[in-house]
């Protein structure tokens, strides 16, 4: 039924029609809507059997999602941000036994510096994890994202993160055509463990592998991952099929066909940078956005189809390596390095700073002049970061930098002090 | 927020796309917030906040001099001020003089609160008012968006503000076009 209705509460709505059994989650900002929400549907009778567990963390509420999961149940968490490293070893664990749980991520920033508004340096830090990352762009694409997810971790046994952003989707009241409860059970049947703990006939899982089987562990978790890049696009047609609208599968293109460059992004900024390409089309530049869905398992083939009609590729990213550079656009890199495009990376929206669509504007056109660099950050305060530099260049020995010195009075001039012979 | 939210649901139930979005800080009770709503005949796509308003609410009049709450304005912005007093009560006459005088107004939206509600939440009272002062939604719908958001006598006490609202800013539009119209015949 189409609503106007908070992101939060629709994917509560969403998962509360996949029925999990088992919902475990500790509140933190920007998730805290979802599950409470959930939690009074749960209390209400309306999501029944099942069980919402109250912990006292993360990292137990991951654990308690693995425990309901090897003991056969459908279980469904969320968190952000530094909630995320909290629970990190046991979202390992997760992916390690191949258990599907559900996790919906609220994307925000990681500190220190203290930050709760939006970014995607949660999900980059759990890239690696084993679990596959779902992005949404839109609040119908986060609800409807949950119900594919179900489905696909439980076929795979492999846990699914769907990743949401902060604030910009989990506050933003917008329509959103929520799942149908039959439509839902018509697409998602009961969960039928491929392995689960029964004391009637007890087994071991996750027990411990040396290196004489480690590494063939590690790739076949590695080909099960990419097996979700043919069963997506599947599952999408078949929700398609079932709820008579589109789902969002491994990329989307959006005015690509002639496009000598192209912006490739993840999650909410996309539909701002859809305006800017439109904006740019209008005095007929020939640019395009590919928008990333799924990005682990990264489709690379999918994305080098997706982008090779073009020149130059701008990925714009909510996160970076530090002491390195992007880290989707290492991913596109690969994808295309047979090919003659170049890839700029530009950083922005870090610690929820607005990326507007006048800024995507004016990449686009330094990208077009061939003023844009290989790695930049948009809408930086260069002054502040000069300013910065410089003083703790020249202190000595060398002073406190980053945030630790951007809040804190500038020092008093030093006085010289001469040494006595 | 609130507000933002009801006007985004108004605006849905008259067939229109709407988005509404707070923006945060480390809230707490009383702080100062913005936020936001979009309203178009079109999806919605951008999720980047509102530099340059058609409408600007301001909810608490206490704020005009403390925080820059007119940057992105233009001349043709509509602007809806709760608080009993005029603009020249505020301090704000030559502020409230750059823009079309039919599209700003003061709108008394916490008294209609504490008449029609009993507490001071002008929420409703002035998207009544900004229903009347724009017409970008009609009073019905709030009305209706009124009673999903707040169900029972919590909603219809605000209805029944949101009404009392739009009726005053209606008032005192047709008092300010009799004023024009004054104006022009001693002109001429």
């Amino acid at each position: 039924m189409l609503q106007q209705i908070e992101g939060s509460q629709a994917v509560a709505r969403a998962v509360a029609c996949c029925r999990p059994e088992v919902v475990c989650a500790y509140p933190i900002s920007p998730q805290t809507h979802i599950i409470e929400a959930i939690g009074v549907l749960v209390r209400t009778g309306e999501l029944a059997p099942c069980e919402f567990i109250n912990v006292e963390s993360e990292f137990a509420a991951m654990s308690v999602s693995i425990g309901a999961s090897a003991a056969g149940a459908r279980a469904y968490t969320a968190t952000a941000s530094q909630g995320l490293l909290y629970m990190m070893e046991a979202v390992h664990n997760a992916s390690g036994l191949e258990l599907p749980i559900v996790m919906t991520l609220a994307n925000r920033a990681i500190g220190a510096p203290i930050n709760i508004w939006n970014d995607h340096s949660d999900a980059m830090a759990a890239s690696d994890a084993g679990w596959i990352q779902l992005f949404a762009e839109t609040n119908q694409e986060a609800a409807d994202l949950h119900v594919l997810a179900f489905r696909l971790a439980e076929e795979l046994s492999l846990p699914v993160m769907v990743c949401m952003d902060g604030f910009v989707l989990t506050h933003a009241v917008e329509q959103v055509d929520l799942p149908d409860q039959a439509l839902v059970d018509a697409f998602l049947p009961p969960y039928a463990p491929h392995q689960f703990l029964d004391p009637t006939d007890p087994v071991s899982i996750g027990a411990m592998v040396g290196p004489e089987a480690f590494e063939e562990v590690k790739v076949l978790a590695h080909l099960r991952q990419l097996d979700a890049i043919a069963r997506i696009p599947e599952l999408a047609a078949e929700f398609e099929g079932v709820f008579g609208r589109p789902s969002a599968g491994l990329v989307g293109a959006y005015r690509t066909e002639d496009a000598e460059t192209i912006v490739v992004g993840l999650g909410s900024v996309l539909g701002t940078i859809k305006d800017a390409v439109d904006g740019r089309r209008l005095s007929g530049e020939r640019v395009g956005v590919v928008g990333i869905t799924t990005f682990r398992p990264f489709p690379a083939e999918e994305v080098r189809r997706a982008l090779s009609g073009a020149r130059r590729v701008v990925v714009v990213e909510k996160a970076f390596r530090v002491g390195g550079g992007g880290i989707l656009s290492g991913d596109v890199t690969l994808a295309v390095h047979d090919s003659a495009i170049t890839v700029h990376t530009v950083v922005a929206g870090l610690g929820g700073r607005p990326i507007t669509r006048r800024s995507i504007e004016s990449i686009l056109a330094s990208a077009a002049n061939g003023g844009l660099e290989p790695l930049s950050f948009l809408d930086l305060d260069n002054a502040v970061v000069e300013r910065e530099r410089a003083r703790v260049l020249s202190a000595s020995p060398p002073g406190l930098t980053g945030a630790a010195s951007v809040y804190r009075r500038p020092p008093p001039v030093a006085t010289p002090v001469t040494a006595t012979p | 927020m609130a507000a933002a939210e009801i006007l985004s649901m108004a605006a849905f139930d008259e067939g229109q796309f709407a988005q509404a979005f707070p923006s945060f800080g480390s809230e707490r009770m009383g702080a100062p917030v913005v936020s936001y709503c979009r309203i178009d005949d079109r999806p919605i796509r951008t999720h980047e906040p509102i530099a340059e308003p058609d409408a600007l609410i301001v909810q608490d009049a206490t704020l005009v001099h403390q925080v820059d709450l007119f940057s992105g304005l233009s001349s043709e912005t509509y602007v809806l001020v709760n608080t009993s007093k005029s603009f020249e009560g505020l301090g704000l006459s030559e502020f409230a003089s750059r823009f079309r005088q039919e599209r700003v107004l003061t709108c008394p939206a916490t008294a209609l609160a504490l008449e029609h509600l009993g507490r001071p939440l002008p929420n409703a009272a002035l998207l009544g008012g900004f229903a009347a002062l724009t017409g970008r939604v009609s009073l019905d719908a709030l009305e209706k968006a009124v009673g999903e958001r707040f169900p029972g006598p919590v909603g219809s006490a605000n209805a029944s503000a949101a009404r009392a609202a739009y009726k005053y800013v209606v008032d005192e539009a047709r008092i300010e076009r009799n004023r024009g119209v004054e104006a022009r015949a001693a002109a001429d």
